[in-house]
């Protein structure tokens, strides 16, 4: 046997050939061997004692994980349609000439591959890429030549940092050119706070007290479903099971989003608070942070953060020196996928399978990671609960509005001055944010990402609040000389290609929805189409399975219902009996080519 | 007796035994609510939608959700009829199925379902996906063309046969089904026998060497509609 069977071996003996570790392990293999092999799967497969396709099924659901060798660097340009607009489109026409590859290929040497990716939360500094693990930002094609120059001469990412960015994107275990773009700090999540403050407050209360406090506190979830969070840790509390768990959710994968990015840079010290007053009121005594692929760059940082705080007593046993009162926190790290954010299809990855959704009921609460009752819950939550349990229920339900208590942190991005990262009090509205991020000439804006509201000036006297406006945070400015159906299908484009395909609806009407759309862009689009789109959104809003496809339409729906002229703009109406969108001369195409000439009816 | 469920669909009252599905209440009560996937012997699955009900106003698959007392269920309303009939067609357009070649043909529950609809043809475009046929297995053949994706087999495997042959790789539009070995079914421990082989509601999974021995037109759904025989036990039982 070669050294790779050695080698996986030992791997698989640092999880304790643990099956549900299988993502920590190939994480591992992949690291080590630039891809999971077929020869590793099976060596995986042998150590673990599952079968064989078991590991080729989670490996295969992942875009970072690959069965197939890739180039030593991999680059992978940020495809969201803000990067598009400030320039991306020529960056990467430049990669694809310096490296002489085509976007989805490796150079010839096996050095470096160049790819496409969603999101990677870095739309306040676009364009940006990921190589390997490291962020480059606002590129450009210079920049994109010296790139290339730069790892054709000594192949190591890391060279690629010159300046640093603020904040913690400076600290040793981090070195990043990665800016915070903080540009509001508000009461609840951007202000400090020293550790373990708040957790001896809670500790001084019964966890059943902590609960209570949490549901004066009228706090919502921060991850988009807005659910109570002093009844979700109450549900959990109840829940029989004899290990209990607290996830805090940081796959922050809706493009457009990257508030999580700066708590998770600057008030990560916040957040695990937060995270071990969970456990503590549930009743759970292990943690995982979910933290997606793209921000593994933080991962050093935040490992360090747990061990000073479990060296300052404030994880493992005896916490805080109450006796009995045991927590730690480990981290899962992603592998590009962003279903992987909704909480069920994050347990599904925690227990080492591909991110298929899980049938609900039973809800996390009940059966969660591996069985147990499991509170998942957003990064920017676990903030604010450590903030409710330092300054009290009541002077966080004083700030906001009535139905939305406390802050809530918005990642503004796209056509205006200063984009970055907001925190006010619920119930601003939206022109008040329009102003104060400097937009100007403003067509459209796209709340809570593309699974939300695409709305127009019409709509930006509302409040950005649970019962109006509701967004994760996700705020995508366009201004008039924006296509807006080019990026509807831009954001069709990245549901097809993160639907994780379990389930008809999504996993072909998204693919169906973006046919359409492009054919439309494509002038091949007629008035019937209108209804078209209205019917097919309709079944894969109502038939999916998970928030991914219940949503997915949104972006088409509130193109048809808000711009109703720039879609109308395009369409063609019926030229007597034919149908417009039947494209003669292309449907001969092929033939024409096959038998050398072109056809005598339908000659151009 | 133990304590029963009393919920209703369509208006019709309709008792269920505690864990079970409305889909499970349904079939004893001799309603048919159109499904796919789902198969009695099999742990629900929720893919394919088909069985999308309300319950009490909300969308639920019946397939997996279990009844609970006082649930006001809707199943045969226009409305559900026609989202029903999107998803088969979508299934339709997704795979490459040309029903005249198929040795499934009138014993496929796809077609059939097609049929009990009144579809003709499919509203949305065929996406012809290129897809692979294994025919390495002596005595089985997978041609995944008209795979739907209903993962029957893959829980036949595991939980009927006690092996796990099957399973899916990839995801989205490009999820596949694949088999246990790195190249080929031939390479697993399928065998002919398995109920995995049977289970599989298209033409996907077929045994080799047995085509047509039922002649086309004498096949289970050239004679009645998909879902006959549950609404004829429940006339039977004057439900
Ligand atoms: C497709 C999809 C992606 C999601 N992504 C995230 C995410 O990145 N972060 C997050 O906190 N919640 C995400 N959610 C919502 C989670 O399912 C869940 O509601 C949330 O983590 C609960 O935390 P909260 O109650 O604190 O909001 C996503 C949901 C869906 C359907
Ligand atoms: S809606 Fe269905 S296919 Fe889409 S992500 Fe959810 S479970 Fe997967
Ligand atoms: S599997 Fe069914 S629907 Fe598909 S071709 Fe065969 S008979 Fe037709
Ligand atoms: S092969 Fe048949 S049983 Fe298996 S998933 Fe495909 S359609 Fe379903
Ligand atoms: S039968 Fe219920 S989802 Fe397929």
């Amino acid at each position: 046997m070669t050294d790779i069977g050695h080698a996986v071996r030992q791997i698989c003996a640092v999880y304790h050939n643990d099956a549900s570790r299988l993502m920590d392990i190939i994480e591992a293999v992949q690291s080590r061997y630039g891809c999971v092999s077929s020869e590793a799967m099976n060596l995986i497969a042998q150590a673990l004692g599952i079968p064989r396709v078991e590991v080729h099924s989670t490996v295969s659901f992942y875009s970072f994980l690959s069965n197939r060798p890739k180039g030593r660097v991999i680059i992978r340009l940020c495809s969201d349609p803000i990067d598009e607009m400030f320039g991306m489109l020529p960056v990467a026409n430049t990669f694809e000439e310096t490296l002489g590859v085509h976007v989805g290929e490796t150079t010839a040497d096996g050095a470096i591959t160049l790819e496409w990716t969603p999101c990677i939360g870095m739309s306040d500094q676009a364009p940006a890429a990921l190589i390997n693990d490291v962020v480059v930002t606002y590129l450009s094609t210079d920049k994109a030549r010296e790139i290339v120059a730069e790892l054709r001469r000594s192949g190591d990412p890391r060279k690629l940092v010159h300046r640093l960015g603020d904040g913690h994107n400076a600290h040793p275990l981090v070195r990043a050119m990665v800016h915070n773009n903080i540009r509001r700090k508000g009461p609840v999540v951007l202000a400090d706070l020293p550790p373990g403050a708040a957790l001896r407050k809670a500790l001084a209360m019964s966890p059943i007290e902590v609960i209570r406090d949490i549901k004066t506190s009228r706090l919502r979830g921060r991850g988009g479903a807005g659910f109570p969070t002093g009844m979700k840790w109450e549900f959990t509390r109840q829940a029989e099971g004899a290990r209990k768990f607290v996830i805090c959710n940081a796959d922050e994968g809706e493009p457009g989003t990257f508030k999580d990015r700066v708590i998770l840079t600057e008030y990560a010290d916040l957040m695990f608070e937060g995270m071990t007053i969970a456990g503590y009121a549930i009743g759970a005594k292990e943690g995982i942070l979910y933290l997606r692929g793209e921000y593994a760059y933080l991962r050093p940082l935040l490992e360090h953060i747990l061990q000073v705080r479990r060296d300052a007593g404030l994880l493992g046993r005896d916490i805080c020196g109450k006796r009995g009162f045991e927590f730690d926190i480990r981290i899962q790290l992603g592998a590009g996928a962003y279903v992987c954010g909704e909480e069920t299809s994050l347990l599904s990855s925690c227990e080492g399978r591909r991110g298929d959704p899980k049938n609900r009921p039973p809800f996390p609460a009940q059966k969660g990671y591996l069985g147990c009752p499991t509170s998942v819950n957003n990064v920017e939550t676990f903030c604010c609960v450590a903030r409710i349990l330092d300054r009290g229920p009541g002077w966080f339900a004083e700030i906001g509005s009535k139905g939305s208590p406390g802050t809530k942190l918005f990642s503004v991005s796209g056509d205006c001055a200063a984009p970055g990262v907001y925190e006010y009090p619920f119930g601003i509205t939206l022109a008040e944010l329009l102003r104060d991020v400097g937009a100007e000439d403003v067509q459209a804006v796209q709340v809570g990402g593309p699974s939300g509201q695409l709305v127009g000036p019409d709509s930006f006297g509302r409040r950005l609040e649970y019962d109006d406006l509701a967004t994760g945070g996700s705020i995508m400015i366009f201004n008039s000389s924006r296509d807006l159906v080019h990026i509807v299908r831009k954001f069709l484009e990245f549901f097809a290609d993160e639907s994780c395909g379990y389930c008809t609806p999504c996993r072909v009407g998204n693919v169906l929805l973006l046919r359409k759309i492009e054919e439309i862009l494509h002038d091949r689009g007629s008035p019937d189409d209108l209804h078209y789109l209205e019917e097919l959104s309709a079944t894969v809003k109502f038939a999916s399975r998970c928030g991914l496809g219940q949503t997915s339409p949104n972006t088409v729906l509130s193109l048809l219902r808000n711009f109703p002229e720039v879609l109308k703009r395009r369409l063609k109406p019926p030229a007597g009996e034919f149908l417009a969108t039947f494209d003669i001369r292309a449907a001969l195409a092929d033939t024409e080519r096959l038998v050398g000439r072109s056809s005598v009816m339908y000659a151009p | 007796m133990s304590e029963t469920i009393g919920f209703t669909i369509d208006g019709r009252p309709v008792r269920a035994r505690p864990g079970q599905t409305i889909l499970e209440a349904a079939d004893a009560a001799g309603i048919y609510i159109p499904r796919l996937c789902a198969h009695r012997e099999l742990h629900p699955f929720g893919a394919c939608r088909v069985c999308t009900v309300k319950v009490n106003g909300r969308p639920q698959a019946a397939c997996t959700m279990p009844a609970a007392e006082g649930m006001v269920v809707e199943s045969n309303t226009p409305e559900l009829t026609e989202h029903r009939r999107r998803l088969i067609e979508m299934l339709f357009v997704e795979g490459n199925h040309y029903c005249m070649f198929c040795e499934k043909s009138g014993n496929c529950e796809l077609q059939a379902l097609a049929y009990r609809f009144g579809i003709t043809a499919p509203r949305y475009p065929y996406l012809f996906p290129n897809r692979d046929v294994d025919a390495s297995h002596p005595d089985v053949l997978l041609d995944r063309n008209r795979c739907v994706l209903c993962a029957r087999c893959v829980r036949a495997s595991q939980q009927l046969d006690g092996k796990n042959v099957f399973q899916f790789v990839g995801r989205g539009a490009n999820k596949t089904l694949w088999v246990n070995a790195e190249r080929e079914l031939a390479d697993t421990n399928l065998d002919v026998r398995d109920r995995a082989v049977d289970v599989c509601p298209v033409g996907c999974i077929l045994r080799k060497r047995q085509g047509y021995t039922i002649p086309i037109g004498r096949r289970r759904y050239d004679h009645e509609p998909i879902g006959s025989d549950i609404e004829r036990a429940g006339a039977a039982r004057g439900a």
